[in-house]
């Protein structure tokens, strides 16, 4: 496993050795073109080991062809608000910009009308 | 010029039926007579997502409005001073609709353009399970 992780990572250092000796003294850091962004949240850590694979996040909104984002809709709501009452931020949800943006407009006219608390648990 | 909006208001959650009918009926009477459409269901009794002043539960209604920004003006000052009325929300909703209705075209036209080869290509429908079945192993997950 760790051989092959180090395989492309050698290659990918001496093809910008050149430009930027410091990127061979720290192989495992300047990593080959990984194909999806890492982050975290719920699709999370699958395996252990030093090497994070996690899922490609997709936009619950996008994939699913939601594009009416109501505030009445508590039960979708509810799904992008953390325990505190926060809005999840995107990096961890997935959801794109656009969606995000009237996600969160959404969550704050349902506070606004007592469907969704601004803080804490709904009771 | 007409618009569409949705108004949502709570009523305290000891209002009586009768008075809470009362209440829309004169609210819906406001925007016909000032020419605009409404439609009104009452969600019923919900529990608040937080206290409002000291009700933890109300009565929720929802009113669809179609009319002029003067009339909704006019009907949130009622609700102001209605005083079983805890909480009021109103939402401009045509541009929304407007929003809607495009993607909503959209899709429908992009439907009919597959469905249509889809239609013709319905004879070889049984090699059809096989890349079904094959594509989610080879997508990435």
């Amino acid at each position: 496993m760790a051989e092959e992780t180090k395989a492309p990572t050698a290659s990918a250092g001496s093809s910008g050795g050149e430009s930027r000796p410091e990127r061979s003294e720290r192989p495992e850091r300047s990593g080959p073109p990984r194909g999806p962004r890492p982050g975290g949240g719920p699709g999370g850590p699958r395996e252990g080991g030093r090497k994070y694979f996690r899922r490609k996040k997709v936009c619950k909104f996008c994939v699913e062809k939601i594009e009416a984002v109501n505030y009445k809709d508590v039960r979708l709501l509810a799904q992008f608000v953390a325990e505190s009452g926060k809005i999840t931020p995107r990096r961890l949800t997935g959801v794109c910009t656009p969606h995000q943006r009237r996600l969160s407009r959404a969550i704050k006219q349902a506070r606004n009308i007592a469907l969704l608390p601004f803080a804490g648990r709904a009771q | 010029m007409n618009r569409s909006y949705e108004l949502m208001f709570i009523v305290r959650p000891d209002m009586v039926d009768e008075d809470l009918n009362k209440l829309i009926s004169t609210l819906e009477s406001s925007v016909t007579s000032a020419g605009g459409t409404t439609k009104s269901e009452v969600w019923g009794k919900r529990r608040l997502a937080y206290r409002v002043g000291k009700f933890n539960d109300g009565i929720f209604v929802l009113m669809l409005i179609e009319a002029t920004g003067a009339v909704v003006h006019e009907v949130e000052r009622r609700l102001r001073v209605t005083e079983p009325v805890i909480k009021f929300l109103t939402v401009r909703t045509d541009e929304e609709l407007k929003r809607l209705d495009k993607i909503k075209k959209i899709r429908d036209s992009k439907k009919k353009a597959s469905t249509a080869p889809a239609a013709t290509a319905a004879p070889v429908t049984p090699a059809t399970p096989e890349a079904a079945t094959e594509t989610p192993a080879s997508a990435p997950v």
